[in-house]
């Protein structure tokens, strides 16, 4: 029953990765861009659903409302502001300054909040369960399964059925030619990156009820996040979130196993599919 | 000057240290039809590219309507009435035929053409509309590009070697759209190398030889060997 459950609670974990993955993945699939700094971005997401949470008295799942179209505005900002000036053929710009980002977003928050780990009131829901089948399943994580399926389908309606995932694709084929159709790519690529950090926001929040956490633990989630892109294949977003599932479980039985060997198992699972799958078990993206 | 829908005033280009266009003058009057021909490396798809924005060049060697466009980006461009079906086709391989001509109309311009229309236009796109547009054939793509480029409701269309690696048979077909396309007042600029074709379809020619004009007249009053020595320049 162990084995069972820790099965059933890694499938609940995968959701976060995959919520965390999906923004990595929007970005360099719309942009080829890595943003090394997304990690962080999630963390500096949390901290502010702390800090308007506190300071308003709110429930940090209302106090989504407000931090969505934040993270959203922070986003569009970032991307026209910064980054679409180092977007070219080479891939290096953006990753160095992403990379500086993460440092300042880091040392910033540090400055800030201090290096004491954190964790928002979840209240009740974050103690609460449902037994289902003899495995008692959290609620709350249960709740950020259910809402990460919804941000995948979300972002697939997105993608594939309207009017700014055409634009999307579009600028992702060939800049050239969507710009020849009106569209400024400079703008699309800030809808994107605000559609990421939107997501960004979401995974923040969940991840703050759910774990501490502190400025310096962004780098750990962006790994998560890039292993449940690559399992799932670059480009596939149902794809991500089994990727994130697949993580999930690997390391809680890992941890099953050996309380230490949680964040190896994981590890491991993402480079044996790489040695044999190089490229993710859905891949969809080509070229 | 003013009259002229889009008037061309010694345009130059580079790429790096190439130049490829050296001082192009070069006009286009409403509901025109006008061909430009030259051989391969002559100047014309970059012609094409500095008018619809992909080059920005100084403001006033492109002036459409009256107003400088010579520094203006392809999407700006595009909204003010330009619009390329560029050379190679180019149709998004992402996107279905019926998306790849909705983001053509995107812009929000109004007009004749809507996706009905273009479907009258070439009824085999309405049938094949939601496959990928990769999975037609050259001329059916061909027909999607020029489809995407009406779909914005162009005043002036460039269409950049729309029969370049077509069989002949789908080429004509292609080409007896045109009438249709510019009979309510559309001015058109074809990139050609076929010279026969070119100079049959247009009122206007002009012939580009190493970046710069070599020769321009009304269609058909040159002999084949004006022509020809503008042509390849011997």
């Amino acid at each position: 029953m162990d084995w069972i459950n820790s099965i059933v609670q890694g499938v609940l974990l995968g959701g976060l990765y995959a919520m965390i993955a999906a923004g990595l993945s929007l970005i360099f699939g719309v942009m080829r861009l890595v943003n090394i700094a997304h990690g962080d971005l999630i963390i500096l997401a949390a901290y502010l659903g702390l800090t308007v949470a506190t300071a308003l008295g709110l429930y940090p799942l209302v106090a989504l409302l407000i931090i969505v179209p934040v993270m959203a505005a922070i986003g569009y900002v970032l991307q026209r502001v910064v980054l679409n000036n180092t977007l070219s053929d080479d891939i290096l710009p953006p990753l160095l300054v992403t990379f500086g980002l993460s440092v300042i977003i880091q040392n910033a928050l540090l400055e800030i909040y201090s290096a004491d780990p954190q964790k928002m009131d979840a209240g009740a829901l974050g103690t609460a369960s449902a037994n289902i089948g003899g495995i008692s399943v959290g609620l709350l994580p249960l709740l950020m399964f259910a809402t990460a399926v919804v941000v995948i389908a979300g972002l697939q309606f997105v993608f594939y059925r309207t009017a700014l995932g055409r634009a999307f694709r579009a600028v992702s084929d060939n800049q050239d030619v969507a710009q020849l159709m009106g569209l400024n790519k400079r703008h699309v690529y800030g809808l994107a990156m605000a559609l990421s950090l939107a997501v960004v926001a979401i995974a923040g929040i969940f991840l703050g009820m759910r774990t501490s956490f502190d400025p310096s633990i962004g780098g750990g989630r962006l790994i998560f996040g890039f292993e449940a892109v690559i399992i799932g294949g670059l480009g596939n977003l149902w794809g991500t979130l089994i990727g994130g599932v697949i993580l999930g479980v690997a390391q809680n039985i890992g941890a099953q196993i050996n309380p230490g060997w949680q964040v190896l198992a994981g590890h491991v699972v993402f480079l044996v599919i790489l040695a044999f799958r190089p490229r993710g078990l859905f891949p969809r993206m080509t070229g | 000057m003013g009259d002229f829908e889009l008037s061309v005033a010694r345009l130059e280009a580079h790429y790096g240290d190439f130049q490829a266009l050296f001082g192009i003058d070069f006009n286009v009057s409403k509901g025109e039809v006008i061909a430009i021909i030259g051989s391969n490396g002559a100047g014309k798809s970059t012609l094409m590219r500095s008018i619809s924005g992909l080059m920005t060049n100084g403001a006033s060697q492109v002036v459409f309507q009256g107003e400088p466009i010579g520094d203006l980006r392809a999407d700006e461009v595009a909204a003010r009435g330009i619009a390329l079906v560029p050379e190679g086709r180019q149709l998004f391989p992402s996107l279905s035929v019926e998306e790849n001509l909705i983001i053509g109309g995107q812009i929000g311009r109004t007009g004749y053409w809507s996706l009905q229309r273009v479907y009258e236009l070439f009824p085999i796109l309405q049938e094949r509309r939601h496959q990928p547009s990769t999975s037609l054939s050259g001329g059916q793509q061909q027909m999607v590009a020029i489809g995407r480029a009406l779909m914005a409701n162009p005043e002036l269309l460039l269409l950049d070697e729309v029969s370049l690696g077509l069989a002949p048979v789908v080429i004509k077909s292609i080409y007896e759209a045109l009438p249709r396309i510019v009979e309510g007042g559309m001015s058109a600029v074809i990139v050609e190398q076929d010279i026969s074709k070119a100079l049959s379809v247009s009122t206007r020619f002009y012939c580009l030889q190493e970046g710069r004009v070599s020769l321009e007249g009304k269609s058909g009053s040159q002999t084949r060997e004006e022509i020809s020595r503008a042509y390849f320049g011997v």
